[in-house]
């Protein structure tokens, strides 16, 4: 029923352009994340289909219906924003209670529904606390339960869980994914954090500079990201620059920094070709089992993060790459210093046209 | 001789108490995370450093003078907000330059070292912008580089990189850490962000309910919890309960629910105790058969999660435990589907038992 559609929507705010002609449709059913660098105009695109902001162009559509002149409470949305805006004078109860008494729901109908909440949120213990006395991450469960009880079936999502602890954030996401699942409601997600939109989210959405630049399921823009921007913007991934030296029908060749050659499924270029290529650190391996496609370097440092070693290598010309693999903490395998040969297989390689205005510009995050 | 020492400190807020006899010695030159929870006492602990709070019992050392009493701009450290707080009629170089230029320090030197600091936090190009033209990254940078132009031996970072974005947040990891060891600081960087903390630090402080629960290097302390509250804090684990069945020279046997036995090489227990194993996720492999050498427990896959770069994977077995395993992913790697069959092994030496809390499992291991 809620399916959500977005059709040539443009917001200006003075001279900037804070969504340029968004074209964007929601299933029913689906939980959609937008992910994008602060100021891409995922915030403004959210609050388009809440109603909270008016678009200067495009319709926007819910379940079918044209809502560019629908006010926010006749839109069928439960709404959720980083800052927990609980009543602090009332009780989990009456919060959760509120939009349907103010609608003068009558009460024989809500108590059922607010009560099937409070169980799905694991709160029903807490109905008579006030929101001072809950921590961060069931203040902001609260608020996700009080959206839902006027029967909404659109949930949207604006950074729900940024102003709280990682960990909490962490365990929280998987509950309100649960609720969207079993509610089977859709959900829109916005956030800036892509580890939480790629955990959670049936399709993560990218954007840049008011536009949508990319959109898939997330292990599809991880693995295969169409441009650079999506590349580094959904994970760490080396960048480093080349021609193409040979083409077949397989792919192509491409000389890097330093001579190296790297095989690569590519078969979009020309030879000769100025190109960015791109590779995820846990794709290199260590070690010279691969005949060909090798990087030889020199250690730079090697720093854990629990079970997992990041060793940076620095190339024969300067280049720097950085290797994720599972280490053990009893035997380091490897010191600063220490010569070293790496692999990347062709299939884990993307190849790139080198961006015109320049490589450090497309790879900005700010 | 430790360039910061506190003996004792403590600092109640009513009937709260945020920090409870508190020891701790940074040595010059160090670059120190103090982790933990929301309201663990870290951003008070930095402000009794810093000078800005003073504590009800106990002592600060500075450069070994007691500072107590001192006021917090002749400790030697600069105390950088959460919030940063620049000025905003001043544009960057003007921010930056500012306490050399209060100092009446020489124009050149003036010069020279904020040129320096500017080009190291890569904002030279915008030194003639205001803040409010910056974006939080940037302006982020600008009150570190006016930290560090500051002349202050030691750096004082309550959740330096909180206010940034997750990908950028990671990006300026590595490039604080520099900066700091570059110019020869001392950093204490307060942080409820665990892997950030591991990433950064020399050394982890562990801090809970205004107690050190536990401090070291990363590798100590990711490796060697000694409570379950750190093993679920710092690097997160599975935890199962159960109680010992036998002690022998080469480890314990731990009987869990339904009679299933988990081989450890722990042998510091009694028979018959109560205890948790805790098993960290990356420990935990899956894959179509046993393992040798391992402890194997058949289940069949129950969730699976891509969460970029690594899977992770809900298992249930035979007893009705569930176990998470998590793998970096590699080149051509195939994702196991749900409800697949497959056998969870981890290593005895990779478990780590502790007696069973008294305030119960989950006291120690919620997150909320």
């Amino acid at each position: 029923m809620p399916e959500v559609k977005l059709v040539n929507v443009t917001k200006r705010y003075g001279r900037i352009l804070a969504n340029d002609n968004v074209n964007l449709t929601i299933r029913d059913g689906e939980y959609v994340s937008i992910i994008g660098p602060s100021g891409c105009g995922k915030t403004t695109l959210i609050k388009s289909i809440a109603g909270i902001v008016r678009p200067d162009e495009g319709e926007i559509y819910i379940g079918g219906k044209l809502v560019n002149d629908l006010p926010i409470e006749e839109r069928g949305i439960g709404y959720v924003f980083q800052n927990i805006a609980l009543f602090p004078h009332m009780t989990v109860w009456d919060n959760i209670t509120y939009g349907p008494r103010v609608r003068g729901w009558p009460p024989e109908e809500t108590r059922p529904l607010a009560l099937e909440m409070l169980e799905m949120i694991k709160l029903s213990a807490r109905s008579d606390a006030y929101p001072s006395e809950l921590s961060g991450g069931t203040q902001q469960k609260t608020a996700v339960a009080r959206a839902l009880t006027s029967r909404a079936e659109l949930l949207l999502l604006d950074e729900p869980l940024g102003a709280l602890d990682i960990r909490v954030r962490a365990e929280l996401r998987h509950e309100v994914r649960r609720l969207v699942n079993d509610l089977k409601l859709t959900a829109l997600h916005v956030t800036h954090d892509q580890e939480e939109a790629m955990s959670i989210s049936d399709r993560v959405i990218i954007m840049k500079r008011g536009r949508i630049v990319e959109a898939g399921v997330p292990v599809d823009l991880y693995t295969r990201p169409r441009g650079i921007f999506t590349a580094n913007f959904v994970g760490e991934a080396n960048f480093l620059t080349g021609r193409i030296a040979r083409r077949s029908d397989e792919g192509s060749l491409v000389e890097v920094g330093g001579g190296s050659q790297l095989m690569t499924n590519s078969r979009d270029q020309r030879v000769g070709d100025r190109v960015v290529i791109a590779f995820r650190p846990e794709f290199v391996s260590i070690g010279g089992d691969r005949p060909f496609n090798r990087l030889s370097g020199d250690v730079v440092d090697v720093i854990f993060s629990g079970s997992i070693g990041r060793v940076r290598v620095k190339l024969a010309n300067g280049d720097l790459v950085v290797v994720k693999t599972a280490l053990s903490f009893e035997r380091p395998v490897f010191s600063v210093g220490d010569g070293i040969d790496l692999s990347v297989s062709p299939e884990s390689i993307l190849v790139y046209p080198y961006p015109e205005e320049g490589l450090d510009k497309e790879l900005a995050l700010e | 001789m430790s360039l910061i020492r506190l003996v004792n400190v403590t600092k109640r807020f009513g009937e709260i108490t945020a920090l409870d006899h508190v020891n701790l010695s940074i040595e010059d030159g160090e670059y120190v995370c103090v982790l933990g929870p929301t309201g663990a006492g870290k951003t008070t602990l930095l402000r009794i450093i810093a000078g800005l709070l003073e504590p009800d019992e106990g002592e600060v050392h500075i450069e070994g003078r007691l500072v107590n009493d001192i006021p917090p701009e002749e400790r030697n450290a600069v105390y950088m907000f959460q919030q940063y707080a620049l000025f905003p009629h001043m544009n960057v170089w003007q921010n930056v330059s500012f306490g050399p230029v209060i100092r009446d320090w020489d124009e050149e030197s003036v010069k020279k070292l904020s040129s320096e600091i500017l080009e190291m936090v890569r904002l030279a190009e915008r030194r003639d912008a205001f803040p409010n033209e910056l974006s939080g990254g940037m302006q982020q940078r600008v009150a570190l580089a006016r930290g560090i132009a500051s002349g202050a031996r030691i750096l004082l970072l309550d959740e330096p990189l909180g206010a940034l974005d997750a990908r950028l947040r990671v990006d300026l990891r590595s490039q604080l850490r520099r900066l700091v060891k570059d110019q020869k600081l001392t950093a204490i960087h307060v942080t409820h962000d665990q892997e950030e903390a591991l990433m950064i630090a020399d050394r982890v402080v562990v801090l809970r309910n205004g107690r050190i629960e536990q401090m070291g290097t990363p590798h100590e302390v990711y490796s060697r919890p000694q409570s379950v509250f750190v093993a679920s804090f710092v690097g997160g684990a599975n935890f199962i309960e159960g109680s010992v069945a036998r002690v022998d020279d080469s480890g314990s046997v731990i009987e869990i629910r339904d009679g299933l036995q988990v081989h450890v090489s722990d042998s510091g227990r009694r028979v018959g105790e109560k205890v948790v194993v805790a098993v960290r996720l990356e420990d935990a492999s899956i894959g179509p058969v046993e393992v040798a050498g391992s402890n194997n427990f058949p289940g069949r896959i129950e969730s699976a999660m891509f969460i970029g770069g690594s899977m992770e994977y809900g298992i249930r077995l035979e007893n009705g435990v569930t176990i998470s395993s998590k793998a970096l992913i590699s080149d051509g790697f195939k994702a196991h589907k749900v409800g697949e069959r497959v056998v969870v092994s981890f290593l005895p030496e990779r478990c780590y038992v502790f007696p069973y809390p008294r305030m119960g499992l989950l006291k120690e291991t919620e997150a909320m």
